[in-house]
């Protein structure tokens, strides 16, 4: 069965299988083979090779506990890192997020999985996740539209906004 | 005053918007009891004993009378007729519907109110001098830094879901009226022998269950890099940051845990990699950044003085009552010509810190016609007017007065801090407002309250400590005993220059036992003090705790003597 969600702002068919620790080994599971993977952090350190040999593509799924500067040398080259929200309320995947965007300069789908509710969605969206899996139970819709529940912002994470007090300094030049 | 432009206006109205979409979606049952705590506490709203209570940010206390002639309007459709001013500047009502509070809000957002990270694990509201600009002893108004730091922090998406809440306090002057190191940060605005300004940052204070005082990480951050220096210490907290116990989840927790040289060197780095990457550069502010916002903060147009302070000495001569408030809630104003009052929230019989309708519209007109429009909100609930001239003093006497806001009792034993406790807050273990009551009565008349000079009592209901009552002089803290309300007593606590966390006295006294007991320590140090001149917490720091513990339970050695 195939799962709805968010990336770039549209709904889509995932086209990612996530593979959670303590199911068989990946790498010769016949109904994983040749499909794309999102793989934990830990099994993609033991079975890199085997993962890559039999999959089409393999993400990694990063704790939100990881130092993800520490980590990001194994994990720069993958199509897709996902990062964890255990509770929605749990912010920390977003300060790894603006770090993974803004400082180490990754391109990739970057997504959130977890607990993840609609009134987190415009958070996700402003700190730099283009790949947005919601909680089961979630109205699709309205977390697309979420994502745009405000349009103002004083400050810039990972998004495309300007710090208002650098917007600032044109106006004060036409005064 | 800070104004608002467009951005500033549309974020707030977009803002209620939002959480209008919230409050339906949970009274449909939508949204999760769990889900939607967290969402109304970021505008401001928590659940208490019996009804909502809805906390509404004051920007480092800054209040105008458009602002107050709102709050006026607001208590009386929205509430029971007052609101109460807090520890933290803010404003909080009791009594709101839930379903009315986005209504509440949009009314709000017209004159720049909101609640907008008011509770919950977030930034919270800055707190700062609330004698900014017109003290003597500032060397640099803080407001502009606070602004600053304030737009960065707003909806912040990086740090809205933080471990626990996460507070800010300024100052920029010699004396810290704003306990600053009681905050998880305090901003000491600093002038270095070149003349570069810069901050000296303090992290990890906090009070509640383990009260500490912020230490100093950096002694010099230079000016340009409030916002970088700030988001290290914010990314820093809210990765390692404890969320498995929400006692420990503060930043004064990390400190602990790791020891100041580890926690020290990791905000030191976090800050060096910022600089290091397009974040520094968002971040940096431009001279012209702060000129900009510092604008927005100039002195009013004070005029030159016509007659000096004889003019004011003779009538208060004249008058018991207008010289008792001269010499109790009258200040020295850095400008010839003008005074600070202060509006005393502490009348008899009242609610510490609270404020009706009545005194919401007669401060908007006070304010209109003697101080610029402006007043703000203190550190110990009470109410300031910066700007006054000398010569209208009387007249502002008269009126205030009229009001009940001129009781002449600023810094003596009846201007007590307390919490709403058990009355109304739904975290309470025991009453605060009755207690404070009680004491107030103790010493209720002027000559007593000079006798004792100055003094400063706090109560707290619960171990959060609201109250403030591990940096009161007299600390006193409700606790909750197989369903009766006790009190445990600290002392030596300071929330100024010489910041200390109280030491508690001994076991705790039960509710009709403890103004006794607190008229006791007082009676102690009138004994023991070694001249007028000392204070209370002076007398404390020279002579200890012993001669006050047995000052206290005395009563008890009587009975086991006997």
């Amino acid at each position: 069965m195939t799962m709805t969600i968010l990336r770039d702002g549209q709904l889509v068919e995932d086209n990612w299988t996530l593979i959670e620790d303590g199911s068989r080994d990946v790498s010769s599971d016949a109904t994983s083979a040749g499909r794309r993977v999102i793989v934990t952090l830990a099994r993609w350190g033991t079975e890199r090779e085997a993962l890559l040999s039999s999959h089409t593509a393999v993400g990694v799924l990063v704790p939100n506990t990881a130092d993800i500067e520490a980590v990001y040398a194994e994990i720069q080259d993958r199509p897709l890192i996902a990062l964890q929200f255990p509770a929605f309320a749990d912010g920390r995947a977003l300060s790894q997020a603006v770090v993974l965007r803004k400082r180490l300069g990754f391109r990739g789908e970057l997504r959130a999985v977890g607990d993840v509710i609609r009134d987190l969605v415009f958070w996700l969206g402003r700190c730099g996740f283009d790949s947005i899996a919601p909680r089961k139970d979630q109205r699709l819709e309205d977390c697309r539209a979420a994502l745009t529940e405000l349009t103002v912002a004083y400050q810039a994470a990972a998004d495309a906004h300007t710090p208002v007090w650098i917007r600032r300094r044109g106006h004060a030049r036409a005064q | 005053m800070y104004r608002y432009d467009e951005t500033d206006r549309a974020l707030v109205m977009q803002r209620v918007e939002q959480f209008r979409d919230q409050t339906r979606r949970y009274l449909a049952g939508e949204l999760t009891e769990e889900e939607f705590r967290h969402l109304r506490l970021r505008n401001g709203l928590y659940q208490q004993r019996f009804a909502p209570m809805l906390r509404i940010s004051v920007p480092y206390g800054l209040l105008e009378s458009a602002q107050l002639r709102t709050m006026a309007h607001i208590v009386r459709k929205y509430d029971r007729g007052y609101g109460h001013f807090t520890t933290r500047q803010n404003i909080q009502l009791n009594w709101p519907k839930l379903e009315q509070v986005p209504d509440l809000l949009a009314e709000l957002a017209e004159v720049q109110l909101h609640g907008i990270q008011a509770c919950g694990n977030d930034t919270r509201n800055i707190t700062s001098d609330y004698l900014a600009g017109v003290a003597a002893d500032e060397h640099i108004d803080p407001r502009p830094y606070c602004e600053l730091l304030r737009q960065f922090i707003t909806l912040h998406p990086e740090f809205y879901w933080l471990p626990r809440k996460f507070k800010f306090g300024f100052t920029g002057a010699a004396v810290d009226r704003a306990a600053t190191r009681t905050n998880d940060v305090a901003v000491h605005l600093v002038r270095r022998e070149d003349g570069a300004i810069g901050y000296r940052f303090f992290v990890g204070g906090g009070l509640g269950r383990l009260p500490m005082l912020g230490q100093e990480m950096n002694a010099f951050v230079p000016e340009a890099d409030l916002l970088s220096y700030a988001c290290a210490i914010l990314r820093t907290f809210n990765r390692f940051g404890r969320r498995d116990n929400i006692h420990k989840a503060r930043i004064k927790i990390v400190l602990r845990e790791w020891g100041y040289e580890r926690f020290r060197a990791a905000i030191e780095e976090e800050f060096a990699r910022i600089k290091a990457s397009v974040e520094g550069e968002e971040l940096l502010l431009l001279p012209q950044d702060i000129e900009r916002v510092r604008a927005h903060f100039t002195a009013p147009a004070y005029e030159p003085p016509a007659q000096a302070g004889a003019a004011v000495t003779a009538l208060a001569a004249s008058d018991a009552g207008f010289a008792a408030w001269m010499k109790r809630n009258v200040r020295a104003h850095k400008m010839p010509g003008y005074r600070v009052v202060f509006v005393s929230l502490k009348a008899p019989d009242r609610t510490p810190g609270d404020c009706t309708a009545e005194q919401f519209e007669a401060l908007a007109d006070i304010c209109d016609a003697y101080s610029f429009g402006e007043l703000r909100s203190t550190y110990d609930q009470n109410l300031v007017l910066a700007d006054v001239p000398e010569r209208e003093l009387r007249e502002v006497w008269r009126r205030l007065n009229a009001a009940g806001l001129a009781t002449p009792n600023i810094g003596l034993v009846t201007d007590i801090v307390c919490c709403p406790g058990l009355d109304f807050c739904g975290l309470a273990n025991a009453g605060s407002i009755g207690v404070a009551q009680d004491i107030y009565r103790r010493f209720d008349t002027l000559d007593a309250q000079y006798e004792v000079g100055a003094i400063r009592i706090t109560i707290s209901g619960c171990m959060n400590g609201c109250g403030h009552h591990s940096v009161g002089h007299i600390g006193i803290l409700g606790v909750d005993k197989h369903g009766e309300e006790w009190y445990q007593v600290t002392l030596g606590g300071s929330a100024g220059n010489d910041a200390a966390v109280g030491e508690r006295i001994g076991r705790a006294l039960a509710r009709n036992e403890i103004a006794d007991g607190v008229e006791r320590l007082i009676r102690g140090y009138l004994e023991l003090r070694c001249d007028e001149d000392e204070t209370f917490l002076e007398c404390y720091r020279r002579v200890g705790m012993a001669p006050f513990k047995t000052r206290l339970y005395e009563n008890e050695s009587e009975a086991a003597a006997a």
